[in-house]
């Protein structure tokens, strides 16, 4: 049984989906952010294997380019949870909720 | 034959790093099993051919942005507990029932045949330093440096939210 | 000659324009001075460009300022001839002495600027009307002196009757422009233009009779409006409510006869139309009459003049409608100077009675208020048509054409001299009950003459109501010659030949003398005045109840559908609907505002549930489903 970039994906699915559903189902912002880091890296896996069953290189370039903004994604965001930390002793999202109708 | 093996282990690491990433109470234990999943998936980027691709993942994404965050989980307070109640009753079922439906989606989509064309005169999907950075300088070269761009501005921005903010009385003093 | 009636225009209008925007800077008294001197520069104007006509035979001339309407080749032009002459000669003229003797009578009021201000557009408005070229010209004049005339009556605003009296008088004018406007499309759609010398040149040809009838009965109905006969006189009584010198000016000597002037300016259709021509005959004999009767009994001595000036005003009616075109503007012009007299004069009772107008509560004045006495007394005799003063060359020249005409015209003539009979007895009774007789006002009263900006006026209009006749007798037509040139596409009616015209006006003449003697009898030799009590004298004091009669119809139907529109349509059907719009949108936000929770996590899976659904849009696009 060889494998075939297909298993990738689905992999990659599953993975998306164990992301997922730590993003919504954890309060604490670091995780959800890791959460978020998760799904990435489950989309680039998948960029990989449609590449490779495509044969062209295209889908390693968008991992490549993927990767740099989710990095300067992760600096930005943690810079933002460091201060709301400094503000509000809380890394919990659900006590961030002053923006409610 | 080897690859299959790597999969199948690999896989299995991957995917529990990922759950001992969601489910762990310590922030540490889920970091740890984030890149217990990261490294699983620079392996399958080699098993691909992603060679180049497969470094930069353990370089700046098991190295530099997991190591960022381990920093700051230790700035947060790692023995922080959890409230596990939830305020808004659906949310648990929501997740699954959606997640659920998004999963048979793409399972649904994989099964049929793929019908894009091959793009002609594309280079062989080797990923070597030499192919990719062909393609970068390349064809893709505005992409490059906008991203490029992209991380100065967000190290610029980073700077400014941290560099302002003390304690809370600082901030009230000067605020 | 361009430049000089401009000006006439252009000075009133000046005035009105400095002081509506400075008049209360200006002040008392400069207000009224200026006022005054726009007028008389108008009148001083008028006099010197009319010099041409007084050789006769000297055609009008037209005076275009600028291209109006040009959709309907309307432009903003002005007729100088003749008649347009006479016209604007007696408005500025009684104008300006009316001008000068308010300055005396609205001496303290607050409102003395604007009171200035309206007067002065109200002099502009009725010189627009009279020197306008086209009927396009001529109907905004018309609106103008309305609005003018409403301004006035309401004048002191704050009073209710005022204010009702104002609405009354534009409205029931209203009435009346609603048959000016009909006129003036169908003058339009038979003709294509509006201007004077087109339609008149041209109206034999055009016009057939019956669309003549209708164009004709229109412009009646509109000047009945205007002018205060019947059915649309009842705003003229009421319009009393305004300050004396509007009382003169507007609702004496000018603006009601602008339907006169109207009818005889439009000769040429009216002869086209004699149907028409004899109900303006008729409607003023009637009115003239009508009101006459109401007259004799009033007890408010402004009442007693409006409703003369609604009768008089019947006697222009009758002359133009006999098409004694000349006849009626002489009697206009004479008209002007003693009714405008009569006012000034009960004005200045009234101001040395301190606002007393009821005449029962007046008497014995003649000796206390000599010069007032001395011009009324001018002015009743002219009015009574009592020769040589110049109401008896103007009436009698009327009743004469009218006898002349024969036929079923000497019935018109039996009315009109019943009405002369009726006149110089209320008159009389006026006199009498005002200068006569014990004095019946309260002690703490001091009368006395009015200071000389009133009767220096006073004064110039008595000799104007005693020699103003001699410019048209039988034996110099002045005026006739004078407005002939003006009146070439009509017919002028003369009296008839011989001795009949002064067997005529010497039996009006005496008929008048007994009625005077009647009244003479019995209020002053019964050394009483009669009790005045009785179910016919509160009949005629009341007006025969029209009003109310009108009031019960019209309002009594109008009302109901005015606070329906009011009531459901406006307030709860259109601002409910407005209304309705701002309660949706807030409904909808309130209904909308918990999908806001403040939870990120919340917004994660709304993220979600939109991702998993571009999913399945996807899919099934690229037809998997």
């Amino acid at each position: 049984m060889t494998v075939t970039p297909g298993w990738y994906m689905a992999l990659a699915a599953v993975l998306f989906v164990i992301g997922g559903s730590g993003l919504l189902l954890r309060r604490n912002a670091l995780i959800m952010f890791m959460s978020v880091e998760l799904m990435l890296n489950a989309v680039n896996l998948t960029f990989v294997a449609a590449g490779r069953e495509l044969n062209v290189l295209d889908g390693q370039v968008s991992v490549f380019f993927v990767m740099v903004v989710a990095a300067a994604e992760v600096v930005v965001g943690l810079a933002i949870i460091v201060a709301v930390f400094r503000r509000r002793s809380t890394a919990s999202v659900d006590e961030l909720a002053e923006l409610r109708g | 034959m080897v690859e299959t093996v790597l999969f199948v282990i690999f896989g299995i690491a991957a995917v529990g790093g990922a759950l001992a990433m969601v489910w762990a109470r310590n922030p540490v234990y889920s970091a740890m099993g984030l890149m217990v999943t990261m490294f699983s998936i620079a392996v399958f980027y080699v098993s691909n051919s992603a060679h180049f691709v497969a470094a930069v993942q353990v370089i700046v994404y098991a190295g530099a942005v997991m190591t960022l965050f381990l920093f700051v989980i230790m700035l947060i307070g790692v023995d922080k507990a959890e409230d596990r109640s939830e305020r808004f009753r659906y949310q648990r079922p929501l997740t699954a029932g959606l997640l659920g439906l998004f999963v048979a989606g793409v399972l649904v989509a994989g099964r049929e045949a793929w019908t894009l064309a091959r793009p002609a005169g594309a280079a062989e999907a080797n990923g070597t330093i030499e192919n990719i950075g062909d393609l970068l300088f390349r064809r893709w070269l505005l992409p490059f440096e906008v991203t490029a761009l992209l991380l100065i501005i967000a190290a610029a921005g980073a700077v400014a939210l941290a560099y302002f903010r003390g304690t809370p009385d600082e901030e009230e003093a000067e605020g | 000659m361009d430049a000089l009636v401009s000006l006439v225009l252009l000075l009133p209008l000046g005035g009105t324009v400095l002081l509506l925007g400075m008049g209360k800077r200006i002040g008392e008294p400069l207000a009224g001075w200026i006022a005054t001197a726009s007028v008389a520069g108008s009148f001083v104007l008028t006099a010197v460009a009319a010099v041409d006509f007084f050789e006769g035979g000297a055609h009008g001339e037209v005076i275009g300022w600028f291209s109006w309407l040009p959709a309907f080749g309307v432009d903003a032009a002005f007729l100088w001839d003749p008649l347009s002459a006479v016209m604007t000669l007696v408005v500025t003229g009684v104008g300006a002495l009316i001008h000068l003797y308010s300055i005396g009578y609205m001496h303290g009021d607050p409102g003395f600027g604007r009171f200035f201000a309206y007067m002065n557009l109200f002099v502009t408005s009725m010189l627009i009307l009279v020197l306008a070229d086209n009927f396009a010209v001529l109907f905004v004049g018309w609106e103008l002196v309305g609005l003018s005339s409403y301004l006035l009556i309401s004048f002191w605003y704050e009073r209710p009757a005022a204010a009702s009296a104002g609405k009354k008088a534009f409205i029931v004018n209203r009435v009346g422009d609603v048959g000016f406007l009909v006129a003036l499309m169908l003058v339009f759609a038979s003709f294509g233009t509006f201007s004077f010398e087109s339609v008149f040149e041209r109206a034999p040809e055009v016009l057939d009779t019956g669309t003549a009838t209708a164009i004709t009965l229109l412009l009646l109905l509109g000047a009945t409006g205007k002018s205060a006969q019947l059915p649309l006189y009842v705003w003229l009584p009421d319009a009393m409510e305004g300050p004396t010198p509007v009382s003169a000016l507007i609702h004496a000597a000018t603006m009601v006869t602008a339907g006169v002037y109207m009818v005889a300016r439009t000769g040429v259709l009216f002869e086209l139309a004699p149907v028409s021509a004899g109900t303006v005959a008729t409607v003023g004999a009637a009115t003239a009459l009508y009101a006459a009767t109401i007259a004799i009994a009033q007890t408010d001595i402004k009442r007693v003049l409006a409703y003369s000036t609604i009768s008089q005003l019947g006697y222009m009616f009758l002359a133009v409608g006999s098409a004694a075109y000349v006849a009626g503007i002489f009697h206009l012009m004479t008209h002007a100077f003693f009714k405008a007299l009569l006012f000034l004069g009960a004005g200045a009772v009234i101001h040395a009675l301190e606002d007393e107008q009821d005449m029962r509560r007046m008497g014995g004045l003649a000796r206390l208020m000599p010069v007032t006495f001395a011009t009324m007394l001018v002015a009743w005799l002219a009015i009574s048509g009592i020769p040589p003063f110049s109401g008896f060359w103007s009436k009698d020249e009327i009743l004469a054409i009218v006898f002349g005409r024969g036929g079923a015209w000497v019935a018109l003539w039996a009315v009109g001299l019943l009405t002369a009979v009726l006149t110089a007895g209320y008159m009389a009774r006026l006199m009498y009950l005002t200068f006569f007789g014990e004095r019946r006002w309260s002690d703490d009263l001091h009368p006395h003459e009015a200071p000389a900006t009133m009767t220096v006026p006073l004064v110039a209009l008595g000799v104007a109501a005693l020699v103003g006749g001699f410019v048209n007798t039988p034996w110099r037509l002045g005026l006739e010659h004078f407005l002939e040139p003006a009146f070439e596409g009509v017919t002028l009616a003369h009296p008839p030949e011989g001795a009949t015209p002064w067997v005529l006006a010497i039996v009006t003449a005496a008929l008048a003398v007994l009625a005077i003697a009647f009244v003479a009898q019995r209020y002053v030799v019964a050394e009483r005045r009669p009790a005045e009590e009785g179910r016919a004298w509160g009949l005629l004091r009341a007006g025969y109840h029209v009003d109310e009669a009108y009031g019960g119809i019209f309002v009594g139907m109008g009302a109901p559908a005015a606070t329906w529109m009011a009531r459901d349509v406006d307030q709860r059907g259109i601002d409910g609907l407005a209304n309705g719009v701002g309660w949706l949108t807030q409904a909808l936000g309130r209904w909308m505002r918990p999908l806001q929770t403040g939870y990120v996590r919340t917004y994660g899976l709304a993220l979600l549930a939109g991702a998993v659904a571009l999913l399945g849009w996807f899919l099934t696009r690229a037809g998997v489903f």
